[in-house]
């Protein structure tokens, strides 16, 4: 197990506000890739665990995941107005583009080609996805129990199309006492 | 289109979020009961292609709500489906994360950071495999995702040209 990191660099409120508006204007088709990109590859504020870390906890909360993981990253460093700071560059833009391409598309979005645009944009951006993903999973220890919970969660999920909330609420607590009794 | 009760519509949104467990895309299916079946405020085509708009656009997911609102009423619709997705966020996942700043070493905030992360990738997986068979509808699809993938794994390319691709792709009739 290793130390929590506590490399923690000096990031300000305004750097916070323009990475998330960054990274939310290029989330097509979903903002889990291009957030990863911006914290992890890019700015280098969180580690791939630390940025895991900070998801699962996204995930396991109410809400929009990478939301959630925003104002946990403002909050970490910048405290609550860190936390607006992100949160609003985060969801301020989306939502004037959202209603703008709304008002295109009443006016567009009768044309083919709109559609064939979009159809051929969300393969790729499913695949960006995936792509995050795979990425995500190399924190993972090479042993078998972190594995395992994978393959539940996903074939509970993916495969069974069992309610999300049930699947968590069993698996979260057997994880996490799994987790607690390796360590001790 | 009936008169809009906007405060029904923010508390419904309200509600909604505080059990979203998972992400934007669990309550996807009451959203579609409360706006299309209930209240007949959208067509279910309409309803649809809203979906799907908010999806090609930039920003989370989530942002469909913001559509839906704008739809039904304008900016005051944007605030009352769009504020209620800010509150778990605001005061529940700030509370939490200021424990896990304030504690990091409490060992229930080990074994929490780490057994959930399997638990988070392998939700994740299965969201990507069930958009992957809504927008791949045959091996063309699947070609392109592979080599997206690929692109992603070994080159560090700002993906934006991959999405331009993609619409271009779609634009030529090619899947």
């Amino acid at each position: 197990m290793e130390q929590t990191e506590t490399h923690k660099p000096r990031v300000s409120r305004m750097a916070l506000f323009v990475t998330f508006s960054r990274i939310s204007l290029s989330a097509f088709g979903g903002a889990l890739f291009w957030a990863r990109r911006g914290l992890v590859e890019q700015q280098r504020w969180l580690t791939e665990r630390e940025f895991v870390e900070l998801l699962s906890l996204g995930q396991l909360l109410p809400g929009p995941n990478v939301l959630n993981l925003t104002v946990m990253v403002g909050y970490r460093f910048a405290g609550w107005t860190g936390a607006a700071a992100a949160g609003a560059g985060f969801l301020g833009w989306p939502c004037l583009v959202v209603v703008g391409m709304g008002v295109f598309y009443q006016y567009y979005g009768a044309l083919p080609q709109v559609h064939r645009a979009l159809a051929g944009m969300s393969i790729v951006a499913a695949a960006l996805l995936l792509g995050t993903v795979i990425k995500l999973a190399t924190v993972l220890p090479r042993r078998w129990r972190p594995w395992l919970f994978v393959a539940l969660a996903f074939m509970g999920v993916g495969v069974m199309r069992w309610p999300l909330l049930w699947v968590i609420v069993t698996l979260a607590p057997w994880a996490v006492f799994m987790a607690w009794r390796e360590k001790v | 289109m009936n008169r809009v009760d906007l405060v029904a519509l923010f508390l419904h949104f309200l509600a909604l979020w505080f059990v979203a467990i998972g992400g934007p895309s669990t309550i996807l299916p009451e959203v579609h009961r409360y706006v299309v079946d209930v209240n007949h405020f959208l067509t279910n085509t309409e309803f649809a292609e809203i979906y799907t708009l908010a999806q090609v656009a930039p920003g989370p997911n989530a942002m469909y709500v913001t559509l839906i609102g704008w739809y039904i009423a304008g900016w005051a619709g944007v605030a009352a489906t769009t504020i209620p997705l800010m509150i778990p966020a605001t005061t529940l996942t700030l509370f939490v994360g200021h424990l896990n700043d304030r504690y990091p070493n409490a060992p229930i905030a080990r074994a929490i950071r780490r057994g959930l992360p399997p638990i988070a990738i392998g939700l994740s997986l299965a969201s990507v495999m069930i958009l992957m068979r809504a927008v791949n509808h045959d091996w063309r699809g699947y070609l392109i995702t592979l080599i997206t993938v690929a692109v992603v794994l070994r080159t560090s390319w700002n993906p934006l040209w991959l999405l331009a691709g993609g619409a271009l792709v779609g634009v030529l009739g090619l899947v």
